[in-house]
């Protein structure tokens, strides 16, 4: 298996994990009563606002931390250039995760349009985020192991 | 209607050229092994300008290294 094949699946994982671990640990905090309080709205506001950060430094450690037990375990370096098929397979995946998402958000504003409480545009969208992610790194994988 | 596919002789050349490595051949024209692995097995068809270097890394004419087969297309027949 290929150094490209190995972060593509080592990404698939750290995505469901930390998306899950973050959600286990925001669910405790949702406001409960009035679904369409201010508080909700706060409550939605910081869990993205922190996602964020936190999906990319929990992103770069792991990925750091690949990188050296790849190097550890098979000898074999993280290849120092990024060629035309890698490229190529970057991009096939950023547009399905981009086609994924934008599904993601037209659902989001159905729900939004028929009256659904406003949390449930909020859970689609991570929904849809956390669905591109993982078609985005599942492709990738794909990709590299037929070849293209 | 069958998908048209680039054929080479990459592995043979490189064999005539004193067994160059898929390493060797993947750092003189600037690209990674696995992307020479994939245009051997025909499961990637490089770009022209690749292919352009690949034909000069064995000092020969593109169609000497790359072909192109295209089963849709009919045969001339006598």
């Amino acid at each position: 298996m290929s150094f490209q094949e190995k972060r593509a699946i080592v990404s698939l994982i750290s995505t469901i994990l930390i998306t899950v671990l973050y959600c286990a640990y925001m669910v405790e905090r949702f406001p409960l009563g009035d679904p369409y309080s201010a508080e909700v709205f706060r409550f939605w506001g910081a869990f993205f606002l922190i996602l964020i950060p936190v999906t990319i430094v929990a992103k770069i450690v792991i990925h750091i931390l690949f990188s050296i037990l790849n190097t550890l375990a098979t000898q074999e370096d993280e290849p120092a250039i990024t060629d035309e098929r890698d490229r190529l397979i970057e991009l096939r995946a950023s547009t399905l995760a981009l086609y994924s998402f934008s599904l993601g958000f037209f659902l989001a504003m159905i729900a939004l349009a028929t009256g659904l409480p406003p949390s449930m545009l909020f859970v689609i969208l991570i929904c849809s985020g956390v669905a591109a992610e993982i078609l985005s790194d599942f492709s990738q994988f794909s990709m590299y192991r037929r070849g293209f | 209607m069958s998908k048209p596919r680039i054929r080479n002789t990459i592995r043979k050349l490189r064999f005539d050229h004193d067994e160059m490595t898929q390493q060797a051949l993947a750092d003189k024209v600037g690209v990674t092994r696995q992307t020479i692995v994939a245009i051997e097995n025909a499961k990637y068809s490089p770009s022209l300008e690749l292919a352009f270097r690949i034909a000069r890394v064995f000092n020969l004419p593109l169609e000497s290294v790359f072909t192109f087969e295209d089963d849709s297309q009919p045969t001339d027949k006598p």
